[in-house]
């Protein structure tokens, strides 16, 4: 069984701004939202520089337990989800509650809040026989990846599957493919999908930093995330959400929802390679992007867009450019193909569900968002990565990629053509 | 168009890392014999913590499967389901590395605990020492896709990776999600899942869980659905499967060993195990629904067996939803009383031993379980010797998932 897939809801807790309008607004500007980092003391670390969210759990109207005990990502999903829901008109009192699935993302999960136990119950790193009594309350909540997925079904009502996934940096794209395959083959009829991730945490950092993966330019936040600029030095860190309702077409239509766009295809393939490293080639990107296009039977030359991975480190941004130029052949040199992280960091496993809403953000106000920051052209990474102002361009069919640690590369197509082309 | 009947998805290799043996035949052997491993927990600054007895992975050494490059990047959770996935490639018959069509194969892991001892090292140098003393690899080790991404370049396995970060009740996700790949076109995947949740800090962590037993005495530390149930005892290790396309295995000379042949999953919210009955009940529905399998037609039942006195009720009213009338003939087993349950891996030990038993013709008994208040034929004491041509194995886990998976004998072609 094959159904159409419709996006009909997004939420959207990123930094610079909660909520999809304010999500877009910083993107369509070209802003950025990396700066200093504030929520705990970076003193220290070579990285310093972050894009975190400006959230108060108070402003959202989390029930009291889940704002005093739920982790920050968890709190992110849940008002990300609230907002998507809420656009798509779902009333989910009203829906056969074992048809209604989650499918969530997270790369790091509750690392945030098991570092700030760990710190209480080994009297600051002395001790490896920790003294459990020192824990604060539900810390198995932060224990157990799939605290995320659970918190939001419960919240949502809903009975269906109900998935976590942490493929690392594309977990944000698999967890929406993964939301895409279980209602194509008849598992559920709608799906809540995204991910979150809230990364910003010494020990996070720290093991970012020891691999220098992170831009050092601490001295300058806002100009810091350089994606396929000749002088980028690295990634800077997220945090954030990004929620979609996912519909089975009919559905969709049958209630009158918006349909925003439809999935056209998923698919991720490994690189059998190196955990951090990537290959100079981007053959299984490349592979993930040609299986996309055979789901949907889309020529290349349709794509309208393409929202990078573009993580703005050394051999990513070339790796992806290869990987694109694969695919697309002749076609690649026409198609912009901009990095958000540019504007909104790099927030892990949360980033891909951002990306595939900023992908229909896009294709909703037909504008390209930009690559900020982007000034001094790479001799190796030659396309048009849309430098520093939103451009406005028919959107029909736009793709998503993301590559993570583990070798991961993943795909997303977004269409709004409403039918099959070859 | 073509009429070809869909692709099957079959069980082509087993490899199991566990407490009760460090292969796959060493584990059936245990599981048939109903061997009870569960023990006092023996790892260096566990001694003062309230929970005691588990069940431990002993006499492993991962330097004999795995080579120290690999070793020193990975934490212990890595190191089990890298050796799993190595005896499930080896009992398959496929390359330990590089196969000659390497996007045809994926491998698919579930996780439900990470690195924890790996991780607890870095906090350690980060908080003791300062963030240079962070090594390199903790930013590899800790996080949940670890498994998969080693196997994957390990092996040189380009296929679809996946990692699914759950409860329980993932492990059994993990699998249906290798067979629908493998319906979709992956040649084969490798997929399982193996867990070490039994480091210090890992283990103050789990303390939370209202369900974990904490009785002293491993003789009654695990006695689900019996009056005396107080809760579940923790275990580490797993297993890996080759899950494969039929057409595939059949043509370079495999032995099909099962079918995978249908999956449901639902939610009915963490520790609301009164509602789990009406959720595990409609994942076996879907199971056995998608497997084109009459209730009747089950053979042998895999509990989930938490131990818990709500939640054993619930599943024994589950199984007599689902079943009706033959939940009281079809012979019930809990294996995973000898062993303790490995999160995430539990369920696919319990599908290995499904595959086991199918093909020995008989019922593993149930461990430290002798007198149950159940209206369940629970096999106790010693295994039962049965013509299995279908097993369902079930599983909840500890945030509210519930799920279901049926598994058929590989050399019958009627389904």
């Amino acid at each position: 069984m094959t159904r159409r897939v419709a996006v009909t809801g997004i939420g959207v807790v990123a930094p610079g701004g909660t909520g999809a309008k304010a999500f877009w607004d910083l993107l369509a500007a070209g802003r950025t939202a990396t700066r200093g980092i504030t929520l705990f003391d970076p003193v220290g670390l070579r990285s310093r520089i972050a894009a975190e969210c400006d959230f108060d759990p108070a402003d959202h109207g989390l029930d009291p337990d889940l704002s005093r005990h739920a982790d920050r990502y968890i709190q992110f999903a849940v008002v990300a989800a609230g907002e998507a829901v809420r656009d798509s008109g779902l009333d989910t009192d009203a829906e056969d509650p074992w048809r209604v699935a989650v499918s969530l993302g997270s790369a790091v999960g509750g690392t945030t809040r098991l570092e700030h136990d760990y710190v209480l119950v080994s009297e600051g790193g002395r001790r490896w026989d920790v003294d459990h009594r020192a824990a604060g309350p539900k810390l198995h909540m932060a224990f157990s990846p799939s605290t995320l997925s659970s918190v939001v079904a419960e919240q949502f009502g809903a009975r269906g599957p109900v998935q976590t996934v942490s493929t690392g940096c594309t977990s944000g794209l698999d967890a929406v493919g993964y939301a895409f395959h279980t209602i194509a083959e008849g598992r559920a009829d709608v799906c809540i999908s995204g991910a979150s991730d809230s990364p910003i945490s010494p020990i996070t950092m720290a093991c970012f930093d020891a691999i220098k993966a992170t831009s050092p330019d601490n001295d300058d936040p806002e100009h810091a995330s350089r994606p396929f600029d000749n002088n980028r030095n690295g990634f800077v860190m997220g945090e954030g959400a990004a929620v979609l309702v996912l519909e089975e077409y009919e559905h969709a239509r049958a209630r009158g929802a918006h349909i925003y766009c439809e999935i056209g295809g998923y698919a991720t393939f490994g690189n059998a390679y190196h955990m951090t490293g990537l290959t100079g080639e981007g053959l299984e990107m490349s592979r993930a992007i040609d299986s996309t296009l055979d789901q949907a039977r889309l020529d290349p030359t349709l794509i309208d867009y393409v929202n990078a991975h573009g993580s703005g480190t050394r051999q990513n941004d070339r790796h992806e450019t290869a990987a694109v130029k694969r695919s697309l052949g002749a076609h690649a040199y026409d198609t912009p193909m901009s990095s958000i992280k540019s504007m909104v960091g790099h927030s892990l496993g949360a980033i891909g569900a951002i990306e595939v809403a900023a992908c229909v953000l896009a294709m909703k106000h037909q504008v390209v968002p930009p690559t900020a920051n982007y000034e001094t052209p790479d001799p190796e990474c030659d396309l048009d990565y849309v430098p520093r102002t939103a451009r406005p361009r028919k959107l029909r069919n736009v793709l998503s990629v993301g590559s993570g640690f583990g070798g991961f590369q993943s795909a997303v197509l977004l269409t709004r053509s409403g039918g099959r082309t070859r | 168009m073509s009429t070809e009947r869909p692709r099957r998805a079959v069980v082509t290799g087993i490899g199991v890392i566990a407490p009760n043996g460090l292969r796959a035949d060493a584990y059936w052997k245990s599981v048939r014999e109903g061997l009870g491993v569960l023990d006092r927990i023996t790892r260096e600054g566990c001694e003062d913590l309230p929970l005691k007895v588990a069940g431990e992975v002993r006499g492993f050494d991962a330097s004999t499967l795995i080579e120290d490059r690999f070793l020193v990047q990975t934490d212990r959770f890595s190191h089990y389901t890298m050796a799993a996935a190595q005896l499930a490639l080896d009992d398959a018959g496929l390359p330990r590395e590089n196969p000659e069509e390497p996007f045809e194969i994926g491998v698919v892991t579930a996780a439900g605990s990470g690195g924890g001892e790996f991780g607890q090292r870095e906090l350690q140098k980060l908080w003791g020492q300062g963030s240079k003393f962070v090594g390199p690899y903790q930013s590899i080790a800790w996080f949940y896709a670890a498994s998969t991404g080693q196997i994957s370049i390990r092996s040189g396995l380009k296929g679809p990776c996946g990692v699914v970060a759950s409860d329980e009740a993932g492990g059994l996700d993990a699998i249906a999600h290798a067979a629908r790949g493998v319906r979709r076109g992956t040649g084969a995947v490798l997929v399982g899942a193996a867990e070490a949740p039994l480091a210090p800090y890992s283990m103050v962590c789990q303390l939370g869980y209202p369900e974990l037993s904490t009785v002293e005495d491993p003789d009654r530390a695990y006695r689900p659905f019996t009056a005396g149930a107080c809760g579940f005892v923790p275990a580490e290790g797993g297993a890996m499967l080759v899950v494969e396309d039929e057409s595939r295995a059949r043509d370079r000379g495999a032995a099909v060993r099962a079918v995978v042949a249908g999956h449901g999953a639902t939610f009915t919210g963490a520790s609301r195990w009164e509602e789990s009955r009406e959720g595990l009940a409609r994942a076996i529905r879907v199971a056995l629904d998608e497997a084109g399998c009459a209730p009747e037609e089950v053979d042998v039942v895999f509990a989930d067996a938490l131990g818990v006195p709500e939640a054993d009720r619930a599943e024994a009213l589950a199984i007599a939803d689902a079943l009706g009338a033959h939940a009281t003939r079809v012979p019930v087993t809990a294996p995973k009383t000898g062993i303790g349950r490995a999160y995430c891996g539990a369920p696919v030990l319990d599908t290995a031993a499904a595959v086991f038993a199918m093909e020995h013709g008989v019922v593993p008994p149930t461990p430290h379980v002798f007198d149950i208040c159940h209206d369940l034929d629970l096999v106790m004491s010693r295994a039962r010797p049965a013509e299995l041509r279908t097993a369902l194995v079930l599983s909840r886990g500890l945030m509210g998932s519930n799920a279901a998976l049926v598994v058929r004998r590989g050399d019958d072609s009627a389904w």
